[in-house]
């Protein structure tokens, strides 16, 4: 349904709704920051002693593992904060109040982009300053091609947080498990820490269909040749499109099945 | 026109041997409050749910001020609202700022304004800077109903509203939205296993048994077809036995 004057009122209402989730709980402003930060403390202590024990040319490249650590941290953020603002409505019960407002499923679904942008801006801020102090790893490094390769990680972040809030709907908490654990599912193949041609072949034709993949081989060859080839951005481009195309239609069909089955009332209650 | 019009409505839940709600046609007029009863199972919340356009019925059609739910859903939706015992409004928030955020869904014009009337309305002044999540079980029906009336609805659709008030409180609610609906002749869908509630607050009832209507008519009507004293008679009589009082 195409938007009216209604729309941005009701996507901005949406938007406050996830951030006030923030506001008065420290332990969620917490979350924001912790595991991202622990992360980084981990791949950072591990790459200063890699660069220790390592000589030449490699531990030039040892670096980038903190990058890759910032750059997968954008798509984890930004999946798990689109497919959490939709549990939170159900983990509170409140999922049908919004499911029986004149909320259209799209305006929902930006108000968390919107979300999950901010959120991810945030903790990438963090872990920018954090990794230039501790580290003198400075994402400026990686030149102009980080920004358009995050936002290309951030996009397929909200088509796996789509399909996963699409199963939330069908399926209630027995999908829960999945908001986890797709990212887990999807990293060893993404060639986050590793190039692709250090795969098996098997793994190559599986890494080959995930936009996360070019997008961090990508950030490797900026960082390394300061440019990025044609055929990369064709791969990043074309597979977003592509999965938040699919993304969108399996959220659309999950409701409607849910709706079709009498799900979507029960949604929270079981 | 009839606020809701249920004609053949009949909803089959996966693995379950038989539909909650069987060919059941009903309607609801501009201003007239209904009340859906039943003992549980008889198929009041699935009703409720295939009028809120939460559930597409397997057979036969529902339409509210004339359009489908469905597939006219935001046009539908806009001019209804819904409160229930089962469903809950977001914790984190202030009760203030709970309204303001479904005025705000609501696209309700000066929603400062009406949040403030509703909040005076119904009593809650002195919580309005309290987070949800600590209000009583009776505070929070008072915040869901005011919720419920934000966008000054056509049609209310309330589930088991008074169910967790004491007498008190009950009776006023119960006064405050007959004020209100007789203000602006909203119409009422309503559940409640509050026989006598029922009774005084129903212009009409459509009396539920395993997903079928076994009687239809003012509360009056429907105790003198089925030569009841009252409606707690009436169902305890139907959930023991499914006896049809009214071939409606």
């Amino acid at each position: 349904m195409p938007p009216d004057a209604g729309s941005v009122t009701r996507i901005a209402a949406l938007f406050q709704r996830y951030v006030f989730l923030h506001r008065r709980s420290i332990i969620r402003m917490f979350d924001i920051g912790f595991w991202p930060v622990m992360d980084l403390l981990i791949w950072g202590f591990m790459t200063r002693y890699l660069q220790q024990v390592v000589t030449g040319p490699v531990s030039q490249v040892l670096i980038f593992l903190i990058g890759a650590m910032i750059a997968w941290d954008v798509h984890y953020r930004g999946q798990q904060a689109v497919s959490i603002s939709l549990m939170e409505e159900i983990w509170t019960r409140n999922i049908v109040n919004l499911l029986v407002a004149p909320v259209r499923l799209w305006e929902w679904v930006t108000a968390s982009f919107l979300y999950a942008s901010l959120k991810v801006v945030v903790v990438t801020a963090i872990l920018a300053v954090l990794a230039k102090g501790l580290y003198a790893f400075d994402l400026v490094r990686i030149g102009w091609a980080f920004l358009p390769l995050a936002a290309s990680l951030l996009l397929f972040g909200w088509s796996i947080g789509l399909a996963t809030s699409g199963l939330l709907l069908r399926y209630g908490y027995a999908a829960e498990a999945l908001i986890w654990g797709i990212p887990f599912l999807l990293q060893p193949f993404s060639c986050v820490f590793y190039p692709l041609e250090s795969l098996p072949h098997w793994a190559q034709g599986i890494a080959g269909l995930l936009p996360s993949t070019y997008a961090f081989e990508g950030l490797r060859r900026a960082l390394q040749a300061g440019s990025v080839p044609p055929a990369i951005w064709l791969g990043v481009i074309g597979l977003n499109a592509l999965y938040l195309a699919l993304g969108a239609a399996l959220f659309v069909w999950m409701f409607r099945r849910a709706r079709a089955d009498g799900r979507l009332g029960h949604l929270g209650q079981d | 026109m009839n606020i809701v019009e249920v004609r053949g409505l009949t909803h089959a839940y996966a693995k379950h041997e038989s539909p909650a709600v069987d060919h059941l046609d009903f309607e609801v007029r501009r201003g007239e409050i209904v009340g859906l009863l039943g003992p549980n199972g008889a198929g009041k919340t699935t009703t409720l749910h295939a009028v809120l356009g939460l559930l597409e019925p397997t057979k036969g059609s529902v339409l509210v001020f004339g359009r489908s739910p469905i597939r006219q859903r935001a046009e539908v939706l806009g001019r209804l609202n819904f409160a229930s015992v089962d469903v809950d409004l977001p914790s984190n928030l202030l009760v203030a700022e709970c309204l303001r955020i479904f005025a705000a869904l609501y696209t309700v014009p000066d929603r400062q304004r009406r949040v403030q009337e509703l909040i005076q309305r119904f009593e809650l002044e002195p919580l309005a800077r309290r987070r949800v999540a600590v209000l009583s079980a009776g505070e929070r029906m008072r915040l869901k109903l005011c919720k419920a009336l934000l966008n000054a609805p056509d049609l209310l659709v309330l589930d088991e509203p008074t169910l967790s008030l004491d007498p008190y409180m009950a009776q006023k609610v119960r006064q405050l939205l007959r004020t209100i609906q007789q203000e602006r002749r909203m119409s009422i869908l309503y559940t409640s296993h509050n026989m006598r509630e029922v009774e005084e607050f129903c212009d009409r009832i459509v009396f539920l048994h395993r997903g079928r209507k076994l009687a239809e008519g003012s509360p009056a009507e429907v105790l003198a077809r089925a030569n009841s004293r009252s409606l707690d008679e009436l169902f305890i009589r139907a959930a023991t036995s499914g006896e049809l009082v009214d071939a409606a």
